[in-house]
Protein backbone atom coordinates (compact mmCIF):
# COMPACT_ATOMS: atom_id res chain seq x y z
CA UNK A 1 0.00 0.00 0.00
CA UNK A 2 1.31 3.58 -0.68
CA UNK A 3 -0.11 6.93 0.67
CA UNK A 4 -1.38 10.24 -0.74
CA UNK A 5 -2.56 12.99 1.34
CA UNK A 6 -6.16 14.68 1.07
CA UNK A 7 -6.41 18.08 2.64
CA UNK A 8 -3.13 17.17 4.68
CA UNK A 9 -4.56 13.77 5.75
CA UNK A 10 -2.88 10.09 4.81
CA UNK A 11 -5.13 7.87 2.23
CA UNK A 12 -3.46 4.53 1.78
CA UNK A 13 -4.24 3.19 -2.03
CA UNK A 14 -3.34 0.44 -3.71
CA UNK A 15 -0.87 1.26 -6.69
CA UNK A 16 -2.92 1.65 -9.85
CA UNK A 17 -6.57 2.50 -8.27
CA UNK A 18 -7.79 6.30 -9.20
CA UNK A 19 -7.59 8.58 -6.50
CA UNK A 20 -12.15 8.67 -6.86
CA UNK A 21 -11.91 4.79 -5.84
CA UNK A 22 -9.06 5.50 -3.16
CA UNK A 23 -10.72 7.75 -1.52
CA UNK A 24 -14.68 5.38 -1.54
CA UNK A 25 -12.23 2.63 -0.67
CA UNK A 26 -11.20 4.58 2.42
CA UNK A 27 -15.34 5.41 3.09
CA UNK A 28 -15.30 9.06 2.08
CA UNK A 29 -18.50 9.42 -0.05
CA UNK A 30 -18.07 13.37 -0.59
CA UNK A 31 -15.13 15.74 -0.66
CA UNK A 32 -16.31 18.58 -2.36
CA UNK A 33 -19.48 21.60 -2.14
CA UNK A 34 -21.50 22.99 -4.31
CA UNK A 35 -21.65 26.79 -5.15
CA UNK A 36 -25.27 27.57 -4.56
CA UNK A 37 -26.69 24.24 -2.61
CA UNK A 38 -23.67 24.24 -0.43
CA UNK A 39 -24.43 20.29 -0.81
CA UNK A 40 -21.69 17.84 -0.49
CA UNK A 41 -20.73 15.40 -3.60
CA UNK A 42 -18.25 13.19 -4.25
CA UNK A 43 -17.80 10.53 -6.84
CA UNK A 44 -21.17 9.91 -9.32
CA UNK A 45 -20.68 8.71 -12.55
CA UNK A 46 -17.18 7.29 -11.91
CA UNK A 47 -15.89 8.17 -15.86
CA UNK A 48 -15.31 11.57 -16.44
CA UNK A 49 -18.27 13.11 -17.79
CA UNK A 50 -20.23 14.10 -14.58
CA UNK A 51 -17.49 16.99 -12.93
CA UNK A 52 -19.19 15.87 -9.17
CA UNK A 53 -15.62 14.62 -8.51
CA UNK A 54 -13.16 17.35 -9.07
CA UNK A 55 -10.36 18.14 -6.42
CA UNK A 56 -7.04 20.08 -6.87
CA UNK A 57 -4.03 17.55 -7.77
CA UNK A 58 -0.31 19.21 -6.15
CA UNK A 59 -1.89 22.76 -6.29
CA UNK A 60 -3.77 22.11 -9.72
CA UNK A 61 -7.65 22.62 -9.57
CA UNK A 62 -10.80 21.23 -11.60
CA UNK A 63 -8.91 17.85 -11.77
CA UNK A 64 -11.54 14.96 -12.05
CA UNK A 65 -10.47 12.63 -9.47
CA UNK A 66 -12.27 9.42 -10.83
CA UNK A 67 -9.45 9.87 -13.80
CA UNK A 68 -6.58 10.95 -11.89
CA UNK A 69 -4.13 7.49 -11.13
CA UNK A 70 -3.40 8.13 -6.85
CA UNK A 71 0.14 8.40 -6.97
CA UNK A 72 2.23 8.20 -3.75
CA UNK A 73 2.89 11.75 -2.04
CA UNK A 74 0.21 13.54 -4.37
CA UNK A 75 -1.41 15.83 -2.76
CA UNK A 76 -5.29 16.35 -2.96
CA UNK A 77 -7.39 19.40 -1.75
CA UNK A 78 -10.71 19.32 -1.80
CA UNK A 79 -13.43 21.72 -0.93
CA UNK A 80 -15.03 23.98 -3.54
CA UNK A 81 -13.39 23.24 -6.35
CA UNK A 82 -16.59 24.45 -8.83
CA UNK A 83 -15.73 27.62 -9.85
CA UNK A 84 -11.79 27.86 -10.20
CA UNK B 1 5.72 4.82 -35.17
CA UNK B 2 7.57 7.60 -37.14
CA UNK B 3 5.51 7.81 -40.13
CA UNK B 4 2.42 9.64 -39.87
CA UNK B 5 -0.97 7.15 -39.59
CA UNK B 6 -3.41 5.94 -42.29
CA UNK B 7 -6.03 5.90 -39.82
CA UNK B 8 -6.67 7.80 -36.32
CA UNK B 9 -9.42 5.73 -34.49
CA UNK B 10 -10.22 7.29 -31.73
CA UNK B 11 -11.47 5.54 -28.31
CA UNK B 12 -10.17 1.77 -27.67
CA UNK B 13 -13.32 0.03 -26.11
CA UNK B 14 -14.15 -3.26 -27.67
CA UNK B 15 -15.10 -1.48 -31.01
CA UNK B 16 -12.18 0.42 -31.23
CA UNK B 17 -9.82 -2.25 -30.45
CA UNK B 18 -11.44 -4.56 -33.17
CA UNK B 19 -11.17 -1.69 -35.57
CA UNK B 20 -7.35 -0.87 -34.68
CA UNK B 21 -6.52 -4.83 -34.98
CA UNK B 22 -8.18 -5.17 -38.26
CA UNK B 23 -6.67 -2.39 -39.38
CA UNK B 24 -3.05 -3.16 -38.71
CA UNK B 25 -3.93 -6.63 -40.33
CA UNK B 26 -4.67 -4.99 -43.53
CA UNK B 27 -1.28 -3.89 -43.33
CA UNK B 28 -2.28 0.40 -41.86
CA UNK B 29 -0.24 2.55 -40.01
CA UNK B 30 -2.57 3.33 -36.99
CA UNK B 31 -3.10 5.59 -34.15
CA UNK B 32 -5.05 4.47 -31.40
CA UNK B 33 -6.30 7.00 -28.63
CA UNK B 34 -7.99 6.57 -25.86
CA UNK B 35 -8.14 8.34 -22.40
CA UNK B 36 -8.03 5.61 -20.06
CA UNK B 37 -5.18 4.13 -18.93
CA UNK B 38 -5.43 1.17 -20.26
CA UNK B 39 -7.24 -0.24 -23.68
CA UNK B 40 -10.28 -2.43 -23.21
CA UNK B 41 -12.64 0.63 -22.77
CA UNK B 42 -16.25 0.15 -20.56
CA UNK B 43 -16.75 -3.18 -20.96
CA UNK B 44 -13.33 -4.45 -20.37
CA UNK B 45 -11.93 -1.84 -18.00
CA UNK B 46 -8.96 -3.00 -16.14
CA UNK B 47 -6.73 -1.35 -13.60
CA UNK B 48 -3.70 -0.47 -15.15
CA UNK B 49 -1.16 -3.13 -16.52
CA UNK B 50 1.36 -2.99 -13.78
CA UNK B 51 -1.09 -3.23 -10.98
CA UNK B 52 -3.33 -6.19 -12.06
CA UNK B 53 -1.62 -8.37 -9.60
CA UNK B 54 -2.79 -5.80 -6.72
CA UNK B 55 -6.17 -5.60 -7.66
CA UNK B 56 -7.06 -8.85 -9.58
CA UNK B 57 -10.13 -8.15 -11.82
CA UNK B 58 -10.68 -11.29 -14.13
CA UNK B 59 -13.31 -12.88 -12.40
CA UNK B 60 -15.52 -9.68 -13.00
CA UNK B 61 -14.89 -10.00 -16.42
CA UNK B 62 -16.64 -11.71 -19.46
CA UNK B 63 -15.09 -12.59 -23.14
CA UNK B 64 -11.89 -12.40 -21.84
CA UNK B 65 -10.11 -14.15 -24.85
CA UNK B 66 -10.93 -11.85 -27.16
CA UNK B 67 -9.61 -9.41 -24.60
CA UNK B 68 -6.04 -11.08 -24.42
CA UNK B 69 -6.06 -11.93 -28.49
CA UNK B 70 -6.83 -8.47 -29.65
CA UNK B 71 -4.38 -6.80 -26.91
CA UNK B 72 -2.01 -9.37 -28.25
CA UNK B 73 -2.75 -7.97 -31.91
CA UNK B 74 -2.32 -4.70 -30.66
CA UNK B 75 1.24 -5.34 -28.73
CA UNK B 76 2.47 -7.08 -31.93
CA UNK B 77 1.15 -4.05 -34.22
CA UNK B 78 2.89 -1.75 -31.66
CA UNK B 79 6.35 -3.75 -32.29
CA UNK B 80 6.24 -4.01 -35.81
CA UNK B 81 6.11 -0.21 -35.66
CA UNK B 82 2.50 0.15 -37.17
CA UNK B 83 0.62 1.15 -34.08
CA UNK B 84 1.26 4.23 -32.09
CA UNK B 85 -1.05 3.59 -29.00
CA UNK B 86 -1.91 7.21 -26.83
CA UNK B 87 -3.43 6.10 -23.60
CA UNK B 88 -4.00 9.02 -20.94
CA UNK B 89 -4.77 10.78 -24.41
CA UNK B 90 -7.95 12.99 -24.08
CA UNK B 91 -9.35 14.39 -27.51
CA UNK B 92 -10.94 17.45 -27.12
CA UNK B 93 -11.49 18.46 -31.11
CA UNK B 94 -11.25 16.77 -34.09
CA UNK B 95 -11.13 18.86 -37.52
CA UNK B 96 -10.62 18.59 -41.17
CA UNK B 97 -7.07 19.98 -42.37
CA UNK B 98 -5.42 19.60 -45.66
CA UNK B 99 -8.11 16.98 -46.97
CA UNK B 100 -7.74 14.49 -44.17
CA UNK B 101 -8.28 14.92 -40.75
CA UNK B 102 -6.57 16.84 -37.25
CA UNK B 103 -6.83 15.19 -33.76
CA UNK B 104 -6.12 17.44 -30.85
CA UNK B 105 -5.50 15.53 -27.79
CA UNK B 106 -4.23 16.36 -24.41
CA UNK B 107 -1.46 13.85 -22.71
CA UNK B 108 -2.30 13.62 -19.43
CA UNK B 109 -0.26 10.46 -18.24
CA UNK B 110 1.47 12.36 -15.65
CA UNK B 111 -1.62 14.52 -14.08
CA UNK B 112 -1.96 17.40 -12.94
CA UNK B 113 0.65 18.19 -16.31
CA UNK B 114 -0.87 18.51 -19.78
CA UNK B 115 0.56 18.62 -22.96
CA UNK B 116 -1.27 19.20 -26.37
CA UNK B 117 -0.84 16.89 -29.05
CA UNK B 118 -1.97 16.57 -32.60
CA UNK B 119 -2.31 13.24 -34.38
CA UNK B 120 -3.17 13.21 -38.47
CA UNK B 121 -4.28 10.59 -40.73
CA UNK B 122 -6.36 10.96 -44.09
CA UNK B 123 -9.23 8.75 -42.08
CA UNK B 124 -10.46 8.91 -38.91
CA UNK B 125 -12.89 6.34 -36.90
CA UNK B 126 -15.15 7.54 -33.73
CA UNK B 127 -15.61 5.08 -31.47
CA UNK B 128 -16.08 6.94 -28.15
CA UNK B 129 -18.82 4.74 -26.57
CA UNK B 130 -21.25 5.88 -24.06
CA UNK B 131 -22.19 7.01 -21.04
CA UNK B 132 -25.61 6.35 -18.59
CA UNK B 133 -28.67 7.83 -19.03
CA UNK B 134 -30.02 9.39 -15.70
CA UNK B 135 -33.55 10.71 -14.48
CA UNK B 136 -33.32 12.74 -11.81
CA UNK B 137 -35.62 11.49 -8.44
CA UNK B 138 -35.33 13.09 -5.54
CA UNK B 139 -31.94 12.96 -3.37
CA UNK B 140 -29.96 11.51 -6.69
CA UNK B 141 -27.67 14.27 -5.41
CA UNK B 142 -27.09 12.77 -2.20
CA UNK B 143 -23.38 11.24 -1.87
CA UNK B 144 -23.17 7.68 -2.48
CA UNK B 145 -25.95 7.84 -5.09
CA UNK B 146 -23.90 7.13 -8.30
CA UNK B 147 -24.68 5.93 -11.79
CA UNK B 148 -24.42 2.22 -12.16
CA UNK B 149 -21.70 2.44 -14.75
CA UNK B 150 -20.04 4.39 -11.95
CA UNK B 151 -20.18 1.24 -9.56
CA UNK B 152 -18.92 -0.91 -12.04
CA UNK B 153 -16.22 1.42 -12.88
CA UNK B 154 -15.09 1.57 -9.50
CA UNK B 155 -15.26 -2.49 -9.45
CA UNK B 156 -13.55 -3.13 -12.56
CA UNK B 157 -10.64 -0.51 -12.42
CA UNK B 158 -9.88 0.00 -9.17
CA UNK B 159 -11.63 -3.20 -7.45
CA UNK B 160 -13.53 -0.88 -4.88
CA UNK B 161 -16.97 -1.90 -3.86
CA UNK B 162 -18.39 1.08 -3.26
CA UNK B 163 -21.37 0.38 -0.75
CA UNK B 164 -22.16 -2.67 1.66
CA UNK B 165 -26.15 -2.30 1.32
CA UNK B 166 -26.89 -1.50 -2.27
CA UNK B 167 -29.86 -0.79 -4.53
CA UNK B 168 -29.61 -0.72 -8.07
CA UNK B 169 -32.79 1.27 -10.31
CA UNK B 170 -33.50 2.00 -13.22
CA UNK B 171 -33.80 -0.12 -16.92
CA UNK B 172 -32.33 -2.30 -18.96
CA UNK B 173 -30.03 -5.82 -18.75
CA UNK B 174 -26.96 -3.54 -17.49
CA UNK B 175 -28.15 -3.64 -14.44
CA UNK B 176 -27.76 -7.44 -14.57
CA UNK B 177 -24.31 -7.80 -14.47
CA UNK B 178 -23.31 -4.77 -11.97
CA UNK B 179 -25.50 -6.47 -9.66
CA UNK B 180 -23.64 -9.73 -9.88
CA UNK B 181 -20.22 -8.52 -9.79
CA UNK B 182 -20.99 -6.37 -6.55
CA UNK B 183 -22.71 -9.61 -4.88
CA UNK B 184 -19.79 -11.58 -5.87
CA UNK B 185 -17.79 -9.19 -4.16
CA UNK B 186 -19.48 -9.05 -1.25
CA UNK B 187 -21.74 -6.36 -1.07
CA UNK B 188 -25.37 -7.34 -0.26
CA UNK B 189 -27.68 -5.87 -3.32
CA UNK B 190 -31.08 -5.50 -1.17
CA UNK B 191 -32.98 -4.45 -4.62
CA UNK B 192 -32.75 -4.67 -8.50
CA UNK B 193 -35.53 -2.48 -9.30
CA UNK B 194 -36.27 -2.57 -13.17
CA UNK B 195 -38.76 -0.60 -14.24
CA UNK B 196 -39.74 -2.41 -17.23
CA UNK B 197 -42.49 -4.98 -17.15
CA UNK B 198 -41.12 -8.97 -18.22
CA UNK B 199 -43.58 -9.40 -20.77
CA UNK B 200 -42.60 -6.22 -22.54
CA UNK B 201 -39.91 -9.26 -24.22
CA UNK B 202 -42.95 -11.25 -26.04
CA UNK B 203 -43.68 -8.52 -28.07
CA UNK B 204 -40.50 -8.91 -30.05
CA UNK B 205 -39.64 -12.33 -30.22
CA UNK B 206 -37.93 -12.45 -33.08
CA UNK B 207 -34.91 -10.93 -32.28
CA UNK B 208 -34.69 -12.77 -29.45
CA UNK B 209 -34.75 -15.99 -31.20
CA UNK B 210 -31.96 -14.67 -33.77
CA UNK B 211 -29.94 -14.02 -30.72
CA UNK B 212 -29.54 -17.41 -28.61
CA UNK B 213 -26.03 -16.36 -27.67
CA UNK B 214 -28.28 -13.73 -25.41
CA UNK B 215 -30.34 -16.16 -24.13
CA UNK B 216 -27.51 -17.65 -22.29
CA UNK B 217 -25.81 -14.75 -21.31
CA UNK B 218 -29.53 -13.56 -19.50
CA UNK B 219 -29.52 -17.24 -18.24
CA UNK B 220 -25.93 -16.72 -16.76
CA UNK B 221 -26.87 -13.53 -14.85
CA UNK B 222 -30.00 -14.81 -13.20
CA UNK B 223 -28.33 -17.81 -12.21
CA UNK B 224 -25.65 -15.66 -10.82
CA UNK B 225 -27.89 -13.85 -9.33
CA UNK B 226 -29.98 -16.74 -7.64
CA UNK B 227 -27.00 -17.84 -6.03
CA UNK B 228 -26.44 -14.79 -3.83
CA UNK B 229 -30.53 -15.00 -3.84
CA UNK B 230 -30.66 -11.14 -5.20
CA UNK B 231 -34.39 -10.57 -6.66
CA UNK B 232 -34.64 -8.22 -9.66
CA UNK B 233 -38.27 -6.20 -9.00
CA UNK B 234 -39.97 -5.52 -12.25
CA UNK B 235 -42.12 -3.06 -12.63
CA UNK B 236 -40.35 -1.18 -9.25
CA UNK B 237 -38.30 2.09 -9.31
CA UNK B 238 -36.49 4.35 -6.94
CA UNK B 239 -37.98 6.98 -6.54
CA UNK B 240 -36.12 9.07 -3.63
CA UNK B 241 -32.78 8.79 -2.33
CA UNK B 242 -32.92 10.07 1.38
CA UNK B 243 -30.09 11.00 4.01
CA UNK B 244 -28.32 14.07 4.79
CA UNK B 245 -25.25 14.16 3.95
CA UNK B 246 -24.96 10.92 2.16
CA UNK B 247 -27.99 8.39 1.31
CA UNK B 248 -29.11 5.99 4.14
CA UNK B 249 -32.28 4.88 2.50
CA UNK B 250 -34.03 4.88 -0.50
CA UNK B 251 -37.76 4.46 -1.37
CA UNK B 252 -39.14 1.92 -3.69
CA UNK B 253 -42.74 2.19 -5.37
CA UNK B 254 -44.37 -0.54 -7.60
CA UNK B 255 -44.97 1.42 -11.00
CA UNK B 256 -48.07 1.56 -12.74
CA UNK B 257 -48.62 0.85 -16.28
CA UNK B 258 -47.13 4.72 -17.71
CA UNK B 259 -44.25 4.14 -15.19
CA UNK B 260 -45.95 6.42 -12.30
CA UNK B 261 -45.83 4.84 -8.68
CA UNK B 262 -48.54 3.07 -7.53
CA UNK B 263 -50.34 5.39 -4.60
CA UNK B 264 -49.69 3.04 -1.56
CA UNK B 265 -46.85 0.76 -2.76
CA UNK B 266 -43.95 3.15 -1.33
CA UNK B 267 -41.71 0.88 0.93
CA UNK B 268 -38.17 2.37 2.36
CA UNK B 269 -34.76 -0.09 2.54
CA UNK B 270 -31.76 1.28 4.54
CA UNK B 271 -28.80 1.30 2.05
CA UNK B 272 -25.17 2.99 1.36
CA UNK B 273 -24.90 2.78 -1.89
CA UNK B 274 -27.16 3.19 -5.20
CA UNK B 275 -26.50 3.07 -8.44
CA UNK B 276 -29.35 4.30 -11.22
CA UNK B 277 -29.20 3.81 -14.74
CA UNK B 278 -31.81 4.37 -18.08
CA UNK B 279 -29.71 2.73 -20.82
CA UNK B 280 -27.13 5.10 -22.32
CA UNK B 281 -26.32 8.13 -24.47
CA UNK B 282 -23.87 7.94 -27.27
CA UNK B 283 -21.50 10.01 -27.43
CA UNK B 284 -21.22 12.32 -30.31
CA UNK B 285 -18.88 14.97 -28.90
CA UNK B 286 -16.65 15.14 -31.79
CA UNK B 287 -18.58 14.02 -34.42
CA UNK B 288 -21.26 16.50 -34.16
CA UNK B 289 -19.12 19.10 -35.32
CA UNK B 290 -18.72 18.01 -38.56
CA UNK B 291 -22.38 17.93 -39.29
CA UNK B 292 -22.61 14.27 -40.08
CA UNK B 293 -26.42 13.21 -40.49
CA UNK B 294 -27.95 11.79 -37.59
CA UNK B 295 -31.10 9.43 -37.15
CA UNK B 296 -33.08 8.05 -33.67
CA UNK B 297 -32.41 4.81 -32.23
CA UNK B 298 -35.51 3.26 -30.91
CA UNK B 299 -34.06 4.19 -26.71
CA UNK B 300 -34.95 7.85 -27.70
CA UNK B 301 -31.32 8.70 -28.38
CA UNK B 302 -29.85 10.73 -31.32
CA UNK B 303 -26.76 8.89 -33.03
CA UNK B 304 -24.49 8.97 -35.89
CA UNK B 305 -26.17 7.71 -39.37
CA UNK B 306 -23.87 4.81 -41.20
CA UNK B 307 -24.13 3.17 -44.40
CA UNK B 308 -23.89 -0.98 -43.79
CA UNK B 309 -19.57 -0.36 -44.05
CA UNK B 310 -20.06 1.69 -41.14
CA UNK B 311 -19.61 5.16 -42.91
CA UNK B 312 -20.67 8.22 -41.67
CA UNK B 313 -22.09 10.80 -44.46
CA UNK B 314 -18.27 12.71 -44.01
CA UNK B 315 -16.18 11.03 -46.17
CA UNK B 316 -13.12 9.62 -44.54
CA UNK B 317 -15.29 9.95 -41.05
CA UNK B 318 -16.07 6.26 -39.61
CA UNK B 319 -18.07 5.15 -36.65
CA UNK B 320 -18.46 1.90 -35.29
CA UNK B 321 -19.88 0.81 -31.67
CA UNK B 322 -22.17 3.13 -29.46
CA UNK B 323 -22.19 6.06 -31.68
CA UNK B 324 -23.87 4.27 -33.99
CA UNK B 325 -26.16 3.75 -31.33
CA UNK B 326 -26.05 1.46 -28.06
CA UNK B 327 -26.22 -2.43 -28.34
CA UNK B 328 -23.96 -3.75 -26.31
CA UNK B 329 -19.77 -5.00 -26.52
CA UNK B 330 -20.57 -8.14 -28.99
CA UNK B 331 -22.21 -5.33 -31.34
CA UNK B 332 -19.43 -2.77 -31.08
CA UNK B 333 -16.04 -5.55 -31.62
CA UNK B 334 -18.31 -6.43 -34.91
CA UNK B 335 -19.02 -2.88 -36.16
CA UNK B 336 -15.12 -2.31 -35.23
CA UNK B 337 -14.21 -5.05 -38.01
CA UNK B 338 -16.46 -4.08 -40.41
CA UNK B 339 -15.64 0.21 -39.96
CA UNK B 340 -11.87 -0.98 -40.42
CA UNK B 341 -12.93 -3.12 -43.52
CA UNK B 342 -14.73 -0.24 -45.03
CA UNK B 343 -11.29 1.66 -44.35
CA UNK B 344 -9.34 -0.67 -46.00
CA UNK B 345 -11.50 -0.62 -49.06
CA UNK B 346 -11.63 2.70 -49.30
CA UNK B 347 -7.67 2.94 -48.98
CA UNK B 348 -7.23 0.61 -51.77
CA UNK B 349 -5.71 -1.59 -49.44
CA UNK B 350 -7.23 -5.77 -49.75
CA UNK B 351 -9.99 -7.04 -47.37
CA UNK B 352 -8.62 -8.84 -44.24
CA UNK B 353 -11.66 -11.33 -43.49
CA UNK B 354 -12.49 -11.68 -47.41
CA UNK B 355 -15.65 -11.60 -48.95
CA UNK B 356 -17.42 -14.74 -47.18
CA UNK B 357 -16.43 -13.48 -43.69
CA UNK B 358 -17.19 -9.84 -43.79
CA UNK B 359 -20.66 -10.98 -45.47
CA UNK B 360 -20.75 -13.21 -42.26
CA UNK B 361 -19.76 -9.84 -39.65
CA UNK B 362 -22.15 -7.88 -41.14
CA UNK B 363 -25.04 -10.13 -40.87
CA UNK B 364 -24.14 -10.61 -37.23
CA UNK B 365 -24.00 -6.58 -37.31
CA UNK B 366 -27.90 -6.36 -38.19
CA UNK B 367 -28.88 -9.18 -36.08
CA UNK B 368 -27.68 -7.37 -33.18
CA UNK B 369 -28.93 -4.00 -34.11
CA UNK B 370 -32.05 -5.62 -34.64
CA UNK B 371 -31.80 -7.13 -31.58
CA UNK B 372 -30.83 -3.91 -29.87
CA UNK B 373 -33.90 -2.24 -31.31
CA UNK B 374 -35.69 -5.00 -29.18
CA UNK B 375 -34.09 -3.92 -26.15
CA UNK B 376 -34.55 -0.75 -26.15
CA UNK B 377 -38.67 -0.96 -27.13
CA UNK B 378 -39.09 -3.43 -23.98
CA UNK B 379 -36.57 -1.19 -21.82
CA UNK B 380 -38.27 2.28 -22.34
CA UNK B 381 -37.91 5.29 -20.79
CA UNK B 382 -40.62 5.03 -18.38
CA UNK B 383 -43.60 8.25 -19.68
CA UNK B 384 -44.46 9.24 -16.36
CA UNK B 385 -40.95 9.00 -14.73
CA UNK B 386 -41.44 12.92 -14.15
CA UNK B 387 -44.16 12.34 -11.81
CA UNK B 388 -41.86 11.34 -9.14
CA UNK B 389 -39.89 14.93 -8.96
CA UNK B 390 -41.01 17.75 -6.82
CA UNK B 391 -40.70 20.91 -7.31
CA UNK B 392 -37.49 21.05 -5.29
CA UNK B 393 -35.39 18.25 -6.89
CA UNK B 394 -31.78 18.92 -8.63
CA UNK B 395 -32.04 18.53 -12.69
CA UNK B 396 -28.91 19.98 -13.04
CA UNK B 397 -26.35 18.87 -11.00
CA UNK B 398 -24.20 21.39 -11.59
CA UNK B 399 -25.68 24.76 -11.92
CA UNK B 400 -27.88 23.35 -9.13
CA UNK B 401 -31.05 24.23 -11.58
CA UNK B 402 -34.58 22.61 -10.26
CA UNK B 403 -37.41 20.66 -11.53
CA UNK B 404 -39.49 23.43 -10.98
CA UNK B 405 -37.19 25.76 -12.64
CA UNK B 406 -37.36 23.83 -15.41
CA UNK B 407 -41.43 23.54 -15.84
CA UNK B 408 -41.04 27.41 -15.37
CA UNK B 409 -39.49 28.05 -18.23
CA UNK B 410 -41.84 25.94 -20.21
CA UNK B 411 -44.93 27.04 -18.57
CA UNK B 412 -44.29 30.35 -18.49
CA UNK B 413 -41.25 30.81 -20.81
CA UNK B 414 -42.34 28.74 -23.14
CA UNK B 415 -39.01 26.93 -23.61
CA UNK B 416 -39.53 24.05 -26.43
CA UNK B 417 -36.07 22.65 -25.97
CA UNK B 418 -33.25 21.83 -23.80
CA UNK B 419 -31.10 24.57 -25.36
CA UNK B 420 -33.81 27.22 -24.63
CA UNK B 421 -34.21 25.96 -20.68
CA UNK B 422 -30.25 26.48 -21.01
CA UNK B 423 -30.51 29.63 -21.94
CA UNK B 424 -33.37 30.59 -19.61
CA UNK B 425 -31.88 28.78 -16.29
CA UNK B 426 -28.62 27.94 -16.79
CA UNK B 427 -29.23 24.02 -17.04
CA UNK B 428 -26.51 21.95 -18.99
CA UNK B 429 -24.08 25.34 -18.49
CA UNK B 430 -21.90 24.03 -16.38
CA UNK B 431 -19.25 21.47 -15.90
CA UNK B 432 -20.60 18.64 -17.86
CA UNK B 433 -21.95 20.65 -19.88
CA UNK B 434 -25.47 19.13 -20.19
CA UNK B 435 -24.16 15.73 -19.84
CA UNK B 436 -25.98 14.40 -16.97
CA UNK B 437 -28.94 16.49 -17.38
CA UNK B 438 -29.89 16.77 -20.92
CA UNK B 439 -31.68 13.97 -21.88
CA UNK B 440 -33.94 14.90 -18.76
CA UNK B 441 -34.27 18.83 -19.40
CA UNK B 442 -35.33 17.44 -23.30
CA UNK B 443 -37.69 15.52 -21.69
CA UNK B 444 -39.32 17.97 -19.38
CA UNK B 445 -39.36 20.50 -22.36
CA UNK B 446 -39.62 18.90 -25.48
CA UNK B 447 -41.36 15.69 -24.26
CA UNK B 448 -40.98 13.67 -27.50
CA UNK B 449 -38.59 13.11 -29.94
CA UNK B 450 -34.95 11.99 -29.94
CA UNK B 451 -32.49 13.87 -27.44
CA UNK B 452 -29.67 15.53 -29.85
CA UNK B 453 -26.65 16.77 -27.18
CA UNK B 454 -25.65 19.91 -27.61
CA UNK B 455 -22.49 20.45 -30.08
CA UNK B 456 -19.90 20.82 -27.31
CA UNK B 457 -17.13 23.39 -27.95
CA UNK B 458 -14.21 21.00 -26.31
CA UNK B 459 -15.12 17.31 -25.32
CA UNK B 460 -12.92 17.88 -22.43
CA UNK B 461 -11.78 20.95 -20.59
CA UNK B 462 -8.22 21.83 -20.66
CA UNK B 463 -6.23 23.85 -18.85
CA UNK B 464 -5.34 27.68 -20.03
CA UNK B 465 -1.76 26.71 -20.04
CA UNK B 466 -2.65 23.84 -22.76
CA UNK B 467 -4.59 26.17 -24.75
CA UNK B 468 -2.21 29.33 -24.44
CA UNK B 469 0.06 26.30 -25.81
CA UNK B 470 -1.97 25.86 -28.86
CA UNK B 471 -1.65 29.29 -29.81
CA UNK B 472 1.49 30.49 -29.09
CA UNK B 473 3.48 27.46 -30.43
CA UNK B 474 2.46 26.22 -33.81
CA UNK B 475 5.23 23.83 -33.49
CA UNK B 476 2.89 21.75 -31.56
CA UNK B 477 0.24 20.91 -34.80
CA UNK B 478 2.71 19.54 -36.85
CA UNK B 479 3.58 16.93 -33.87
CA UNK B 480 2.20 14.10 -36.10
CA UNK B 481 2.42 11.49 -33.59
CA UNK B 482 6.69 10.76 -32.75
CA UNK B 483 7.27 13.58 -30.09
CA UNK B 484 4.97 14.94 -27.42
CA UNK B 485 5.58 18.78 -27.07
CA UNK B 486 5.47 19.96 -23.46
CA UNK B 487 3.92 22.85 -21.96
CA UNK B 488 2.65 24.77 -19.17
C1 LIG C 1 -19.51 3.27 -17.08
C2 LIG C 1 -19.94 2.14 -17.98
C3 LIG C 1 -19.68 0.82 -17.61
C4 LIG C 1 -20.07 -0.23 -18.43
N1 LIG C 1 -19.81 -1.51 -18.01
C5 LIG C 1 -20.27 -2.54 -18.75
C6 LIG C 1 -20.12 -3.89 -18.29
O1 LIG C 1 -19.54 -4.12 -17.23
N2 LIG C 1 -20.64 -4.89 -19.05
C7 LIG C 1 -21.29 -4.63 -20.21
O2 LIG C 1 -21.75 -5.57 -20.87
N3 LIG C 1 -21.43 -3.39 -20.68
C8 LIG C 1 -20.96 -2.33 -19.97
N4 LIG C 1 -21.15 -1.04 -20.42
C9 LIG C 1 -21.81 -0.85 -21.71
C10 LIG C 1 -20.72 -0.53 -22.76
O3 LIG C 1 -21.03 0.72 -23.28
C11 LIG C 1 -20.57 -1.57 -23.85
O4 LIG C 1 -20.62 -2.87 -23.33
C12 LIG C 1 -19.25 -1.50 -24.64
O5 LIG C 1 -18.18 -1.18 -23.80
C13 LIG C 1 -19.34 -0.55 -25.79
O6 LIG C 1 -18.15 -0.59 -26.54
P1 LIG C 1 -17.63 0.64 -27.38
O7 LIG C 1 -16.32 0.22 -27.93
O8 LIG C 1 -18.67 1.12 -28.31
O9 LIG C 1 -17.43 1.81 -26.33
P2 LIG C 1 -16.61 1.92 -24.95
O10 LIG C 1 -16.30 0.62 -24.38
O11 LIG C 1 -17.36 2.89 -24.14
O12 LIG C 1 -15.24 2.58 -25.41
C14 LIG C 1 -15.13 3.93 -25.75
C15 LIG C 1 -13.75 4.41 -25.40
O13 LIG C 1 -13.57 5.71 -25.92
C16 LIG C 1 -12.84 6.47 -25.02
N5 LIG C 1 -13.15 7.88 -25.27
C17 LIG C 1 -14.37 8.48 -25.31
N6 LIG C 1 -14.25 9.79 -25.59
C18 LIG C 1 -12.92 10.02 -25.73
C19 LIG C 1 -12.17 11.20 -26.01
N7 LIG C 1 -12.75 12.39 -26.22
N8 LIG C 1 -10.82 11.09 -26.06
C20 LIG C 1 -10.20 9.90 -25.85
N9 LIG C 1 -10.87 8.76 -25.59
C21 LIG C 1 -12.21 8.82 -25.53
C22 LIG C 1 -13.28 6.00 -23.66
O14 LIG C 1 -12.26 6.22 -22.70
C23 LIG C 1 -13.52 4.51 -23.90
O15 LIG C 1 -12.41 3.73 -23.55
C24 LIG C 1 -20.75 0.04 -19.64
C25 LIG C 1 -20.99 1.35 -20.02
C26 LIG C 1 -20.60 2.41 -19.21
C27 LIG C 1 -20.88 3.81 -19.64
S1 LIG D 1 -17.37 10.98 -11.02
FE1 LIG D 1 -18.16 11.87 -12.82
S2 LIG D 1 -16.42 12.94 -13.54
FE2 LIG D 1 -15.62 11.86 -11.87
Amino acid sequence: MSEFSVDGEPVRFVEGQTVAAALVATGRVAWRTTRTGRRPRGVFCGIGVCFDCLVAVDGVPGQRACLVPARAGMAVTTGEGDDD
Amino acid sequence: MTEPADLVVVGAGPAGMAAAVTALAGGLRVALVDSGTTVGGQFWRHPPEHARAAIPTDDLHHRLREHRALCGALSAGREAGRLDARLAHHVWSAVHEDGGFAVHAVDRRTPPRERTVVLRAPRLLVATGAYDRQLPFPGWDLPGVLTVGGLQALLKGGGVVAGSRVALGGTGPFLLPVAAALAARGAEVVAVCEAAHPGAWLRHPGALLRNPGKWAEGAGYAAALARHRVRVRPRTAIVAAEGDDRVTSVRIAALAADGSPRPGTERRAAVDAVGVGWGFVPQLDLLLPFGCRLTETADGNAVVAVDDGRRTSVPGLYAAGETCGVGGAALALAEGRLAAESVLADSGAASVLGPARRAGVRAAVARGRAFARALALAHPVPPAWSSWLTDETVVCRCEEVSAGTVRAARADDDARDHRQVKHLTRAGMGWCQGRMCGPAVHCLAAGEGAYTPAERLVATPLTLGALADLDDRPSAATDTGGTDKECS
